[in-house]
């Protein structure tokens, strides 16, 4: 479904990719873990599009097509989800109206027509419930005054109403608590399907139980310095990312 | 993705859709301002000799000042010689009886400003609004006279009134913002040619929103108008005036009065939809707008409102006011103003507690794009018998790009210790990381940027009676459209 190849990010002319790849196939569950200021984020931002990366080389391609010559809404209908490590805040702008222009537009995309209001409303309501959303944050503002915990819940239940095919989850589990994280891991589990690949990236081995990843990699120095199963997390929580660099 | 550059240079492009100009012969006094100038507008509009007398003691006032300095815009000084002071349409020296005598022209032109004219055109369902249209100097039309009537509701030219209600226009003209009070208001009250008069009587609750569409059209002409309303003791009335103007290379001038007066328990909403001709992208041409509005809460427990989006103009002077006298009244200022390109705007309010528990809110959007400057400039004063007046104001600037400017200018004086102030204030850029997020959930650029920035002026719209708020968004659009390549 998704094919890194060879990729070679600098931001503010400072490497930061040097050379990754990764492949991801549908129904696949990826873990990406990795010392902070690895890059992780990074290349979650590259593969949904956003400015500010410089791309020196290598590819991208996402079901086929060059995924870098896409815009990032263009990316988002062919089905591109990024769950934000630090979700924005826009004031003024109602959360469930946003969900609704996104979704709208894609069906737009897809020459499919706009849901109703009714029917658009319905679904919003059964996905809050999905991932234990109170219904007063659907008429909030985009996240503003939620707390951080309360944001990576919005991301999910942004991610659940949008039905990816690709979701890119970056450090969704940081700042929940144990209820939460079930909760949201729960939310997870339940998209899970064949013809659909999330990527989640974390610091903590604890959402791998909860998620089980086909794939665990390790993200150091620009490039993916190790992959194994989930028994690589576990080892990692035990050693540390010098023992990766040291036994490649 | 665009960079804020690129946003920057679509906002540059963006279209001025009320730019047209309407081909009709009008009756225009040739340039030139003097005693014969105010005689000859008097004697046009057949005026009593008392408001010729208080337009020369106007006049004579202004030769004695000096056009203000301290607003932060820069422009070349208008020639007050240059100009012409009165241009009708012909031949509506008086306005005419019925929208069958109104030439086809004006009909024509302010349907395609999509400012409805015939009364049996409204659709079913939209509340009914009453419209003076005012075209150069002189009102064109005024359409539901009769059923405001009925409700005894006066909505006519400020030109008529003064032939059919002089008693009223002599009481309260001029009470408000009097002759000298500043120098355009001096020029205005010297040259002034139409407006709108309006008159709730006591305990009525208007029956429908009244509003006035300013157009200037014809070249070289100053638009002057004068808008006088007065809320009798326990009435309610909703108004909204909109202003658009023709594409042209010279920069024309607007000076206009606006007074209101709200006696007991009476309330005003007071809405502006500011659409002058802004200059095109190198700032040439565009409308000058040096407006004095001011609103006196006479009454205990009166209460008035101003809320204005701004989208237009080239220089905007415009300090909406209240002052609030009786006690218990409130006063409010809601404002949204987008500058773009060479636009500059030095907008505010002033909001003067003068009786008891007097209350005030200031809440100031100011979006500014291009090479845009823009300044709030607000002053609250307490005055020593406001005894526990209190005031609260927020005031925000959302910056596009990096060559624009936002500034603000908060005066406060307080004479009574009992008094509360509050103040808020915020600048900030459109994010890359919002207009992302927005994307990335799979909004286009556009529709991203339209959605941040109608969210960052919810406040304020949440303030606009229904029928003007879909007005409002419009407007916004049309100001934001193409600002993605
Ligand atoms: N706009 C920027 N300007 C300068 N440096 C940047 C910018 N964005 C990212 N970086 C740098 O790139 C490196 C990688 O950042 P990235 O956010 O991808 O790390 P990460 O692996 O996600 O870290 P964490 O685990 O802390 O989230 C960091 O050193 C960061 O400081
Ligand atoms: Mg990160």
């Amino acid at each position: 479904m998704l094919e890194v190849k060879d990729l070679h990010v600098s931001v503010e002319g400072k490497k930061i990719l040097k050379g990754l790849s990764l492949t991801i196939n549908a129904g696949e569950v990826h873990a990406i873990m990795g010392p902070n200021g690895a890059g992780k984020s990074t290349l979650s931002n590259v593969i949904a599009g956003r400015d500010g990366y410089e791309i020196t080389s290598g590819t991208i391609t996402y079901k086929g097509d060059d995924l870098l010559e896409m815009s990032p809404e263009e990316r988002a209908w062919a089905g591109v989800f990024l769950a934000f490590q630090y979700p924005v805040e826009i004031p003024g702008v109602n959360n469930t109206y946003l969900l609704k222009a996104g979704v709208n537009a894609k069906r737009k995309h897809q020459g499919l027509e706009e849901l109703d209001a009714f029917d658009f409303m319905k679904t919003v309501k059964e996905k809050a419930k999905l991932v234990e959303l109170d219904p007063s944050f659907l008429s909030r503002s985009v996240n503003e005054g939620f707390s951080g915990g309360e944001k990576k819940r919005n991301e999910i239940f942004q991610m659940a109403v949008l039905d990816p095919a690709l979701a890119l989850l970056d450090e969704t589990d940081s700042g929940l608590d144990i209820d939460a994280l079930r909760i949201v891991a729960g939310g997870v589990n339940k998209l899970r399907s064949k013809d659909k690949a999330i990527v989640m990236i974390t610091h903590y081995q604890r959402l791998l139980d909860y998620i089980e990843p086909d794939f665990v990699h390790v993200l150091a120095d620009g490039v993916i310095q190790k992959t194994g199963d989930k028994s690589l997390a576990v080892a990692l929580e035990e050693h540390g990312y010098d023992w990766v660099k040291e036994n490649k | 993705m665009a960079t804020n550059e690129e946003i920057q240079k679509d906002l540059e492009k963006r279209e001025y859709d009320a730019g047209f100009i309407t081909d009709i012969e009008s009756d225009t006094l040739p340039p030139g301002l003097n005693e014969d100038t105010i005689r000859h507008i008097s004697a046009k509009k057949d005026e009593p000799q008392w408001l010729l007398d208080w337009r020369l003691e106007a006049y004579r006032h202004w030769l004695t000042m000096e056009e203000p300095t301290w607003a932060a815009v820069d422009y070349t000084p208008t020639d007050y010689q240059s100009i012409s002071y009165y241009s009708a349409p012909k031949p509506a020296d008086s306005g005419p009886d019925s929208l069958d005598e109104v030439d086809p022209k004006l009909l024509e032109t302010y349907e395609k400003l999509g400012i409805p004219l015939r009364e049996q055109e409204f659709l079913a369902g939209v509340k009914n609004i009453a419209v003076d249209a005012v075209f150069d100097s002189v009102s064109v039309a005024t359409t539901f006279k009769g059923k405001l009537k009925d409700a005894g509701v006066i909505f006519c030219p400020i030109s008529e009134a003064v032939h059919e209600y002089p008693e009223l226009v002599k009481q309260y003209l001029g009470t408000v913002v009097p002759q000298g009070d500043n120098f355009f208001a001096a020029l205005n009250s010297a040259v002034f040619t139409d407006g709108s008069f309006v008159y709730i009587p006591k305990g009525v609750r208007c029956p429908m929103e009244l509003s006035t569409y300013f157009r200037i059209n014809a070249l070289n002409t100053g638009q002057f108008e004068r808008t006088l309303i007065i809320a009798d003791e326990g009435s309610h009335v909703s108004y909204l005036e909109g202003c658009t103007a023709p594409m042209r290379d010279e920069n024309q001038l607007h000076a206009a009065v606006v007074e209101l007066v709200i006696l007991d328990d009476a309330e005003i909403k007071y809405a502006t939809v500011q659409n002058w001709y802004p200059g095109d992208e190198n700032g040439v041409g565009g409308i000058y707008n040096f407006v004095t509005k001011r609103a006196e809460c006479r009454g205990v427990r009166s209460k008035v409102s101003w809320t204005q989006v701004e989208t237009g103009s080239a220089i905007t002077w415009k300090y909406p006011s209240c002052v609030l006298i009786g006690d218990d009244s409130v006063g409010k200022f809601f404002s949204v103003a987008v500058t773009t390109n060479c636009q500059q705007a030095d907008t505010g309010t002033k909001m003067i507690h003068l009786g008891k528990n007097t209350k005030s809110t200031i809440i100031s959007k100011g979006i500014s794009a291009g090479k845009a400057q823009q300044s709030y400039r607000g002053l609250v004063r307490m005055g020593k018998n406001a005894e526990n007046a209190r005031n609260f104001t927020q005031c925000d600037s959302l910056l596009l790009g990096d060559k624009c400017g936002a500034h603000t200018f908060p005066y406060v004086e307080v004479k009574n210790a009992t008094a509360t102030l509050e103040h808020e204030a915020t600048t900030s850029k459109i994010g890359e990381d919002q207009l992302f997020y927005c994307q990335q959930r799979g909004l286009s650029e556009e529709d991203a940027v339209n959605m941040i920035v109608n969210g960052f002026c919810k406040d304020v719209f949440d303030e606009l009676p229904m029928e003007f708020a879909v007005e409002a968004n419009r407007l916004m659009e049309v100001s934001l459209e193409g600002s993605v390549g």
